[in-house]
């Protein structure tokens, strides 16, 4: 169902000439452009008018849909934020479990509506917080976690049936959502009510966020290991976060962030086909992840399009048949990379801005970042103004009021088209060289982000993009004008003292054996997570369980393209 | 025309932490402008990265932290810098450096701290304008 037809597109064509002719010419001569021509960060150029000519063959049944309805281009429910706003869910954590514990509290105090869990670099790395890489980093960016004990003292008090908890956790996620799950039993909880997400996305680390443990194979079977695990006894966990949001941080444009993204959701709805599970078992609980930058348009006409395209993804190529399955269900965090360390106070109206994007393109969860994030860890106050900038887009902006209010706009239906089209050519493109692994053993997607990442700061550099307070209106001397959150050195001289107190007043006989079996289940190409909930109840450690698991799969060494 | 050794430049990224846009957007426009670069990739230990100094000869290191660990990881490497006889080597680093560091830093040797927002011509001229002076 076309919305114009052609004998009026006519008309229009030659009343825009006639306006290109009569009406335009005159305001040139007087007010030249700024610029010869307009891009966004995709490198689409962009018109100066858009019109109902631009997107004449849009059919609106087929590309648009009502809201709740294939191809959900328009929002994956009926009533959208009418009948629930999006979950509030800030990413925390730093310290011990303790200090998150307490930062997570003081956050639902405050209103956010769902737990994000930030982990630091050791825990990423699947080394305890006594292992000799983790000097010097245990729990500066994010929280340390080496045993069941720690992740039993972070959701202390927290019942696990009333919040929905994301981790971000990708090699060591299976050990980690383990974990997650020995703390629900312990708080009786059923697993078939726990809820939350595991980011999961491992393939997105060999291009992009780069913490890889294992090789990509075996990072794939370990991601689709959790997938049929959750399928199985966890059905209201989001076994996988498709992630884009890394992939644009590192440099990626907004068209490459969605197209490798889909692309990757491809490659673990592919490995898990393999396992024999059957689409619709599986493909309701994959859910996505976004960032959001400042060009506006783009990035609302990428949610959308990214929302019909794997629609379309999961019902024409994988014969999807619950409409459930055809649903992105998407959390977007607003974009650390854009955020500058001059001006700092700058950094809120450009979250706003994001945030805005984000919920105008429908997402179901956001996290807004902090003002202070370019210096330093979230101060308690920085990270309150971030939860409040989505409670005033919520309850104050007015734009929760009615389903995809820019749904229409001749120039977000152009630039969503225009989004989907180019996503297609990349994934295609990737179809002809074999796969995501094979693209990322050519290093394929390394070099398409790092190219973009330095084209980007060329524009910079050259003021072809301008930085407000960072390459145009700057101020001399600039002074830090904010309180910044440091983690105390002696966060990790207590956390070994835990750990190593708790190695040795476990049962180690019962560790060996748990890690023994673990061995030879992974040997056994089985499904490891029965084997590691074991191993974690038995309070083996984050290090010995990953350590395991090394000896197994080895390591991966990083492909270097600069 | 005299014809000048280029310079050699090492960019290093210490620790564990895995952002490695800066390092290399840096690697890239410091070969740009006309330098031969090294890049270490990820996760080098302290004394992996001045044993790859040591044998590819360089003469400035750029080290790139933004995990907050640089307090435990840079004393350490001019540490093994100047046991190697290093110490004709020019140091700067690049990242997430709480201002109040940069004193503490500039102390144990590294000559400059470049934050985030800073243009890659900055970078490129100080080194020009710093690389020391090499038999």
């Amino acid at each position: 169902m076309t919305i114009f037809d052609e004998k009026q597109i006519k008309e229009l064509k030659q009343e825009r000439e006639r306006w290109e002719k009569t009406t335009l010419p005159k305001w040139l001569e007087q007010c030249k452009e700024c610029k010869s021509e307009f891009r966004n960060h995709s490198g689409m150029l962009i018109k100066r008018l858009y019109t109902p000519e631009d997107v004449k063959d849009l059919d609106y049944m087929r590309d648009l849909g009502f809201p709740g309805e294939y191809p959900f281009t328009r929002g994956v429910h009926a009533t959208m934020y009418r009948g629930r706003l999006w979950t509030m869910r800030m990413f925390a954590g730093f310290g011990t479990a303790a200090d998150t514990n307490k930062r997570f509290k003081y956050l639902l105090k405050e209103g956010e509506s769902g737990l994000s869990t930030a982990f630091d670099y050791p825990t990423i790395m699947g080394y305890d917080s006594d292992h000799p890489m983790a000097k010097g980093e245990v729990g500066v960016c994010g929280v340390a976690i080496s045993s069941l004990q720690d992740m039993e003292v972070l959701f202390d008090g927290i019942p696990l049936d009333k919040v929905t908890t994301s981790m971000t956790i990708n090699g060591p996620a299976p050990i980690l959502l383990a974990m997650y799950v020995a703390v629900g039993d312990k708080q009786g909880v059923p697993r078939t009510k726990i809820g939350g997400t595991t980011q999961n996305d491992n393939l997105k680390e060999f291009f992009a966020q780069k913490l890889c443990i294992f090789p990509p194979k075996p990072s794939v079977k370990l991601t689709t290991d959790v997938i049929e695990y959750c399928a199985r006894h966890l059905p209201k966990w989001n076994p996988v976060s498709i992630s884009g949001y890394h992939i644009r941080e590192a440099g990626a444009t907004a068209l490459q962030e969605l197209a490798f993204t889909l692309y990757d959701g491809i490659a673990y709805v592919e490995s898990t086909l393999e396992r024999g599970l059957k689409v619709d078992e599986f493909a309701h609980r994959l859910s996505f992840f976004f960032a959001s930058h400042n060009d506006f348009f783009e990035e609302i006409a990428k949610f959308r399009a990214a929302r019909r395209l794997w629609a379309r993804i999961m019902k024409e190529r994988f014969k999807a048949k619950n409409p459930r399955s055809m649903w992105m269900r998407m959390h977007v965090q607003t974009s650390g990379c854009t955020l500058t360390a001059q001006q700092p106070l700058n950094n809120i109206v450009r979250t706003t801005i994001q945030a805005l994007a984000a919920v105008l393109g429908g997402t179901q969860s956001l996290h807004t970042n902090s003002f202070d994030e370019a210096l330093c860890l979230p101060t308690e106050e920085s990270v309150r103004v971030a939860l409040r900038t989505q409670q005033i887009i919520a309850y104050e902006s007015g734009v929760a009021n009615t389903v995809d209010p820019l749904g229409g706009s001749y120039y977000v239906e152009e630039l969503t088209n225009e989004m989907e089209e180019k996503a297609m050519e990349y994934i295609q493109k990737i179809d002809d060289m074999g796969g995501a692994i094979a693209a990322i053993e050519k290093g394929f997607f390394q070099k398409e982000i790092a190219d973009s990442a330095y084209k980007y700061q060329r524009e910079v550099d050259e003021k072809k993009r301008i930085i407000v307070g960072c390459n145009e209106y700057t101020i001399e001397e600039e002074k830090c004008p904010i309180e910044l959150l440091r983690v105390d050195p002696k966060v990790e001289k207590e956390q070994v003292a835990r750990l190593q107190k708790l190695k040795r007043e476990r049962d180690n006989r019962k560790v060996k054996e748990t890690l023994e079996k673990l061995h030879y289940a992974a040997e056994k190409d089985e499904n490891l997570m029965p084997t590691i909930i074991e191993a974690v109840k038995a309070y083996a450690t984050l290090g010995e369980i990953t350590d395991v698991l090394r000896k197994v799969y080895g390591e991966y060494k990083e492909l270097i393209i600069i | 025309m005299q014809s000048k050794k280029k310079i050699r430049v090492l960019i290093a990224k210490p620790g564990l932490d895995s952002h490695d846009r800066g390092a290399k957007v840096v690697a890239r426009a410091l070969r740009d402008a006309g330098m031969e670069v090294i890049y270490t990739g990820l996760r080098q230990t302290p004394e992996q990265i001045v044993e790859t100094a040591l044998q590819e000869d360089v003469d400035v290191i750029g080290l790139s932290i933004l995990s907050g660990a640089h307090k435990a990881l840079f004393p350490r490497i001019m540490e093994l810098l100047s046991q190697k006889g290093l110490t004709d080597v020019m140091v700067f680093a690049g990242g997430i450096i709480p201002e109040e560091d940069i004193a503490e830093l500039k102390k144990i040797g590294i000559k400059e701290i470049f934050g985030p927002g800073t243009p890659t011509e900055t970078i490129i001229k100080y080194v020009l304008e710093n690389v020391p002076e090499r038999a």
